[in-house]
């Protein structure tokens, strides 16, 4: 018996299971350590441009992330989340698409904004929930988010995102629909890019999010960054299949697994998932393997549940990898590159500074942006509220000498 | 003026907006080609092709990730969640992500153009998982607006002001009325304003207040108290969230007594927050304590039904408790 929706009519007659690691996944890898091409791979089609903008990235995201480590634990910021080891699969993925093409992310991936445009201010003004913020100071450190820069805020829960980027990309592919027959009738001007980790793969919403991309044909590149590790909990412990990548086989999704610290092999894969999606209006599913060198964030600590040897088997640094090989190509200049990284370092400072003395947002911004206006009960409430902070000003001190 | 039924009218209203908008989808579990399992997306399909009205997979929390993705793009996202007892797997996508998404982004995105609807209530044998009322779970979450009609003509209207105002909102359906409400209604485009209750009778007694489907009980039990000489003003909330304090608090200042009726468990049920606000608002006014005649703080029962909901008899018991106080 069969039946007539989407079951395969291959009939056999000898009692055999499928082996839950069938299918052998492999790893793309185009880049050595010493950042030479290996033999039998081929790099990307990338310019010398796009090159020095991703290198670039990485080098100030590497400084950003050294630094607000540091200023966490100065106690001047009260949260910070480094990407210490993603820096390539982030960056790399990112500069191979188009600047409108949509990026919504999980919460490691402020290379790919940085990469976008997102300034050092902005970033400063967001970690210091200042008036200055796009977020209004709404959020912990590290959730940006801008419409200008195709970068979706960023919401702590996990895996949220990933269903929102199917609907956000079918958004993206309506007006490429042929009405009449339901087909593509052009080419898709614009894509979605939805990074996640691991773990997150394991909350209902990629199921979900996934199986709808693809019932749906929404042209969104699935980036899973599988870093090893889900806070405390390692990836063998959250799952048993062989990695994130088999799920979308399991789905019917075209999906590539990559070495996740090699730019060159993060590009290639993400240029080629874009031109499938904004070709066929399909989903691509990227898995990208690399260590997170760091803590999960600067609540955490690793020494409680992983080893210095480990640590130590796995610090080789995507970015150096990256480097040799621009050098190599005579796109970078050594000397030029190490007063960068010095400037880079100054200009943090000095935007730490700046930030940290900018004022906390105006009390109207408690209530504005729940609603498109606020409805009446809230607005009874924020009158309440004033006279009380006017009664008391010395317990309010942020706001109550700027109340209107 | 066309005689509708609730159904005809809410297919009207999703058939003016995917007229209107290009981008317009609507999407849920077999709302396609079948319609919907209660056929109020008929037709539409047909009308709008497989690619803007479409089965999604059985996963509420994909529908509204979904929908949270396509409303944060810019297309009106008209998702369906099958029966309002199904909505909780999307908890999280409406509660975190689609009440959230403006706040937190300090208005750089938003997710006005979701419409969420949704069948709700009992009266058809449903028992546990086919008639909860489950609208107080989400009146505790700022950022959402939460609508319910009473019969065709409020369906439309109200409908087509929620799908075109600029938030997230829950339009509940009272499926008992599906089929059983009909009336006049216009075929032309209309809207009734959000956040506004209607006072559906004048009266100088005690004040009725309802919602959906529960307004066929309060006003059945109006008409049996006015036989007893009793005269009652009722009023239908139509708002849930936000609420419109100004009318039931003048109401209630003429009568002095207030009873509320809804048919969700009465512990924490949306009638809660008005006894509380009305009592502080009125509290110089009122006659009497504000009763509220709701379900038991049981799951929705099936056998005994009858026993557990708030019908008109208990509510009519409630009205002279209430002016005999």
């Amino acid at each position: 018996m069969s039946n007539p929706n989407n079951v395969s009519q291959n009939i056999s007659h000898e009692l055999a299971f499928i082996d839950g690691h069938a299918l052998n996944i492999p790893t793309l890898s185009i880049l050595n350590e010493d950042g030479d091409i290996l033999s039998g791979a081929t790099a990307p089609d990338i310019t010398k441009e796009t090159a020095i903008r991703l290198y670039e990235t990485m080098r100030f995201i590497r400084a950003l992330d050294e630094r607000m480590q540091a200023a966490q634990r100065q106690g001047r910021v009260s949260f910070y989340m480094q990407c210490l080891g993603e820096e390539a699969a982030v960056t790399a993925s990112a500069a191979a698409l188009d600047q409108d093409d949509m990026i919504m992310a999980q919460y490691r991936e402020q290379a790919a904004l940085h990469y976008r445009g997102f300034t050092l201010d902005q970033f400063m003004n967001q970690m210091f929930s200042n008036e200055l913020d796009l977020g209004k100071g709404r959020q912990m450190p590290i959730h940006y988010g801008s419409a200008e820069l195709n970068y979706m805020t960023i919401s702590s829960p996990l895996g949220t995102q990933i269903p929102q980027a199917t609907g956000y990309a079918y958004g993206q592919k309506i007006k490429h629909i042929d009405a009449k027959t339901g087909e593509l009738s052009s080419k898709i001007d614009n894509v979605t890019i939805c990074y996640f980790g691991e773990g997150a793969a394991s909350e209902g919403d990629f199921h979900a999010g996934l199986n709808m991309a693809a019932v749906h044909k929404s042209p969104v590149i699935f980036f899973a960054r599988n870093n090893g590790y889900a806070i405390s909990t390692p990836a063998d412990e959250q799952f048993k299949g062989d990695g994130i990548a088999s799920r979308g086989v399991g789905y019917g999704i075209k999906t590539i697994r990559v070495d996740g610290a090699d730019a060159l092999a993060v590009f290639a894969a993400t240029q080629k998932a874009r031109e499938i999606a904004s070709t066929t209006g399909e989903p691509v599913l990227i898995e990208s393997i690399a260590y997170r060198l760091g803590a999960h964030s600067t609540s955490d600590d690793p020494s409680g549940y992983r080893s210095k040897a480990e640590e130590a088997n796995y610090q080789a640094c995507p970015i150096e990898r990256f480097r040799k090989w621009l050098i190599k190509k005579d796109w970078l200049n050594d000397e030029d590159d190490v007063k960068a990284k010095e400037q880079i370092r100054e200009d943090i400072l000095a935007a730490l500074k700046r930030a940290e003395v900018v004022e906390k947002p105006a009390l109207e911004e408690l209530i504005s942006d729940v609603y498109d206006t606020p409805i009446p009960s809230l607005q009874r409430q924020y009158e309440q509220l004033k006279s009380h902070i006017k009664q008391h000003p010395d317990a309010y001190p942020v706001t109550a000498g700027r109340i209107k | 003026m066309a005689k509708m039924n609730m159904l005809h009218a809410i297919n009207s209203a999703l058939d003016i907006t995917m007229a209107e908008h290009p981008q317009a989808c609507i999407f849920g579990e077999d709302v396609g080609y079948f319609g919907g399992v209660f056929r109020a997306t008929s037709g539409l399909q047909e009308k709008y092709g497989q690619h803007r009205v479409f089965n999604t997979p059985l996963t509420e929390q994909g529908i509204l990730g979904f929908a949270n993705g396509l409303a944060a793009f810019g297309a009106p996202a008209l998702a369906e969640i099958q029966f309002a007892d199904y909505i909780f797997p999307a908890f999280d996508q409406i509660v975190n992500e689609s009440a959230k998404f403006r706040y937190r982004s300090g208005n750089e995105f938003n997710v006005g153009n979701l419409t969420i609807r949704t069948p709700y209530g009992g009266g058809i044998a449903g028992g546990l998982y086919h008639s909860q009322s489950p609208e107080a779970y989400f009146a505790h979450t700022p950022g959402l607006k939460i609508v319910v009609p009473r019969n065709p003509y409020q369906a439309k209207g109200l409908l087509r002001a929620s799908i075109k105002d600029d938030n997230p909102v829950i339009f509940f359906e009272p499926k008992r009325l599906y089929r059983a409400s009909t009336g006049e209604v216009p075929e032309e485009d209309y809207s009734i304003e959000l956040g506004k209750a209607e006072v559906v009778e004048q009266g100088s007694d005690v004040t009725l207040l309802a919602w959906g489907a529960q307004m066929e009980i309060i006003e059945d039990a109006a008409k049996q108290a006015a036989e007893q000489g009793i005269s009652c003003e009722v009023i239908d909330l139509r708002s849930i969230l936000p609420w419109d304090l100004d009318t039931i608090a003048k109401s209630v200042t003429k009568t002095g007594r207030l009873v509320i009726s809804h048919e969700a468990p009465i512990t924490n049920g949306f009638g809660s927050e008005i006894a509380a606000t009305i009592q502080q608002e009125c509290f110089l006014h009122l006659e009497s304590p504000i009763l509220r005649v709701c379900g038991l703080d049981t799951p929705y029962p099936l056998a005994l039904e009858k026993e557990y909901v708030p019908d008109a008899l208990k509510v009519l018991a409630a009205i002279k408790q209430s002016v005999e106080f």
